[in-house]
């Protein structure tokens, strides 16, 4: 079986009750999970990726191309997520945060010219050199996209990533996202309290309500 | 590797202080089997209360201890609550902060060199207002109630304190409580010390207790300002510790436990104060005194202060002045001329203890380094976070007094066959290292954004890569400054260093110390102007190293 499967994933705070689903995402589909912000609705991703904190506690099976990924550690499951922040390395180049990405069984001059096609996809063509800091919002979102594509994911994590944009970039941004999910037929997870990014999204959604 | 860091970091903070302690009290009882002596007894207690003056000498260094504290403490908390958030505060601030790296020696000679009967403030006066071109015959120097030793230690605890301050007070809501109190009529400093002070102070007790400890059991800045008929508990028992007649030992043992008593019932009578404080401050509270005009002690606050900032940095310039002062007669304001001579004539001998300074300062602070990222790297990794217990124990070698265990420990080292050698100096310095390295590296690591962390293990990382290529070059910056702060406390190691290297191992701070009663200052100008520049200098590099490798990252400039 195919695509991310979580079943009866239940995460509470406390003894409360945070949300409790159970979904099926096909590759290249997705699920919005949408609520006002202090619903708890991050600690899904948390959970998936494999770094929940531990004040909460949490149950259910996440299972990633039919394979059970709930117990492996953070960086076996190959959870891609992007942030509110692009949180590019400071201390790399731009064709440094790339490369960090690009899985080792690339090897030697690959390696870079994997790296510098990915810029050229998204228009960044001869940043590669470039400081992160010196980027424009837009093209900090565009490396961190790509970066996260590069380490060939099997499952897209979006936590809230185009929140912090300008409203042009926003859905520039957005298309550029789920276009190139699709394209790579990925599952992907949307947390947001935005819309217009659910309908973007175009799948299924799930609200969360407080109480 | 990485699970044995927090065993090995407990295994040095508390080992040497139990063992330490151990080979104090059993001498002290009269049980030395390597000294010939077996039979426990009261003997050497006897002998100890026996020497002139004792009582005196513990006085002096209870009352040095606690007013030390209490002076340094109150102006501390007056100047935050009056200035905390204004420009002059942080214009003051950048001028402290350096202060902290200067070892208290180089610090005492400082204030001694400026206030002493021909300072250069009895210079700047005379003859003209004093009408003498001598030298007045006045002790201002090592004065009978210690007066210039508390001044030096104030100085010196000013910037730990108010720096411990600052670290602590982020986790109060200082500026929300400032407004509300006075929108209700209270002036700045009491609405401070009324909401804002009481967390403070719970986050800063134990650094409170060290500057307690140290300041009534400290050495070097006793030898220099301190009283000399009778001295300081502590300076008498560093003297009988390293006397030639070993039969000493079991007496100095003795005296050991008296100033750790001492250094109890310093805190004893500390907590008591923080009681009456405390009952003071909640009648004021319940009663609403408001103290609404707060300018008179606002100016105090700042200008002490200022004060004893002014006197630190006077005192090393005119250290520095010293170290090339050609002639320089009495009551010249400024030498005749300056030479390097100073310099070049004691440069054979200093290169041996200088040499000795930075190997083990090196190597104390490489492995205290080490240390303090496997604890906090496991930590991270555990997901768990230290309580107060963990803190409480790395505390402890800071608050139990170095004269009461660094002399059993050296007795210790003794049995072991490891005395007067490099692994037991660098050891020994390892132990009050560690928790400075600690203490300054772990704020920012923990507050390191996990994010990037989760972002890197999404994109396939392991913990280790995460750790090399992402957590430790973002902050290489708070650890190199840790490592710098590591440095300084080395070089300002005196007691430890003394005993544990039996005179064998000198470094440039035993060496002026001991210089000092000589009163060559154009020598002692040299050991103290390089005491106090080596630190600065290792501090000038925890900012050019990052500076140098990330000149061309944005991002990496703003302080993580």
């Amino acid at each position: 079986m195919t695509g991310l499967s979580l079943q009866n994933v239940q995460i509470s705070l406390q003894g409360k009750l945070l949300l409790d689903i159970s979904e099926t995402i096909k590759p290249g589909g997705s699920l919005t999970v949408m609520g006002p912000s202090g619903v708890g609705k991050s600690t899904l991703l948390a959970y998936i990726g494999g770094f929940l904190d531990p004040v909460f506690s949490a149950s259910g099976t996440v299972t990633l191309n039919g394979k059970d990924i709930t117990q492996l550690l953070p960086q076996s499951r190959g959870t891609g997520i992007l942030f509110q922040d692009p949180l590019l390395f400071p201390h790399m180049s731009v064709g440094e945060n790339l490369l960090f990405a690009v899985p080792q069984t690339i090897k030697g001059a690959q390696r870079t010219h994997t790296m510098e096609e990915a810029l050229n996809r998204v228009g960044l063509e001869g940043y590669s050199e470039r400081d992160p800091a010196t980027l424009s919002g837009g093209q900090k979102a565009r490396v961190a996209l790509m970066r996260v594509l590069l380490s060939q994911p099997s499952v897209l994590l979006l936590d809230e990533p185009f929140s912090k944009l300008d409203a042009d970039r926003r859905s520039q941004i957005r298309d550029l996202v789920f276009t190139e999910a699709k394209q790579q037929n990925l599952p992907t997870i949307l947390v947001t309290h935005d819309e217009e990014d659910a309908i973007a999204a175009g799948d299924k959604i799930i609200r969360l309500t407080q109480d | 590797m990485l699970k044995s860091g927090p065993i090995l970091a407990i295994a040095i903070l508390l080992g040497p202080v139990l063992c330490g302690l151990l080979a104090t009290l059993l001498p002290a009882f009269g049980y030395l089997p390597v000294l010939g002596q077996s039979d426990f007894s009261l003997e050497f207690f006897n002998q100890l209360f026996q020497q002139p003056a004792i009582f005196q000498s513990t006085l002096l260094s209870l009352t040095t201890g606690l007013g030390t504290t209490f002076i340094a403490l109150g102006v501390v908390i007056a100047f935050v609550s009056g200035w905390y958030g204004t420009r002059s505060f942080a214009r003051l601030q950048h001028l402290i902060s350096p202060l902290l790296s200067v070892p208290h020696a180089a610090a005492a000679f400082g204030l001694a060199f400026l206030i002493a009967p021909s300072g250069f403030l009895m210079r700047l006066i005379s003859p003209w207002a004093t009408g003498s071109s001598r030298p007045p015959d006045v002790l201002i120097l090592q004065d009978q109630m210690g007066l210039a030793m508390v001044a030096g230690l104030i100085a010196k605890e000013i910037p730990f304190l108010l720096l411990v301050t600052l670290a602590a007070l982020p986790q109060t809501q200082a500026n929300q409580s400032r407004y509300v109190t006075q929108t209700l009529g209270y002036g700045a400093t009491t609405g401070f010390i009324l909401t804002t002070w009481p967390l403070v102070y719970r986050q800063i007790r134990l650094a409170v207790f060290a500057v307690i400890a140290y300041a009534a059991s400290v050495v070097d800045v006793a030898v220099i300002l301190g009283p000399s008929r009778p001295s300081t508990l502590s300076v008498r028992l560093a003297q009988w510790m390293s006397d030639p007649d070993i039969s000493l030992r079991f007496m100095a043992s003795a005296g050991a436990l008296l100033q750790l008593a001492t250094v109890i019932a310093a805190i004893v009578i500390w907590m008591f104060l923080e009681k009456v404080f405390t009952r003071l401050r909640n009648r004021i509270a319940l009663q609403g005194m408001r103290f609404s005009k707060d300018r008179v002690l606002k100016l105090a606050s700042f200008s002490t202060l200022t004060l004893f900032v002014v006197l630190v940095f006077a005192g090393l310039f005119v250290l520095a002045l010293w170290s090339v002062a050609g002639l320089w007669t009495f009551p010249d304001t400024l030498p005749q001329n300056l030479s390097l001579r100073n310099w070049t004539r004691t440069y054979p001998t200093i290169l041996s203890p200088l040499s000795t300074t930075l190997i083990t300062g090196f190597c104390a602070t490489a492995i205290a380094i080490i240390l303090s990222l496997a604890c906090l790297e496991r930590e991270a990794r555990a997901g768990r976070k230290n309580g107060n217990n963990a803190l409480l124990l790395i505390y402890l070698p800071l608050i139990v007094p170095q004269v009461s265990f660094v002399f059993g420990l050296q007795v210790f080292f003794l049995w072991l066959g490891l005395d007067a050698s490099w692994v037991a100096l660098v050891f020994v310095h390892l132990i009050f290292v560690l928790p400075y390295v600690f203490l300054s590296l772990s704020d920012p690591w923990r507050a390191w954004d996990k994010r990037y962390q989760f972002m890197a293990f999404g994109l396939g990382a392991s913990s280790n890569r995460v750790f090399w290529k992402v957590r430790l070059p973002m902050l290489l910056k708070p650890v190199l400054v840790a490592a710098a702060v590591g440095f300084a406390v080395s070089i300002g190691q005196y007691l430890p260093t003394i005993l544990i290297g039996a005179g064998r191992l000198p470094t440039i701070t035993t060496e002026a110390v001991a210089l000092a009663s000589g009163g060559n200052r154009r020598i002692v100008g040299v050991y103290a102007f390089l005491q106090m520049v080596l630190p600065f200098l290792a501090f000038a590099l925890a900012a050019a190293i990052p500076a140098l490798l990330f000149k061309n990252r944005k991002g990496m400039r703003a302080a993580p």
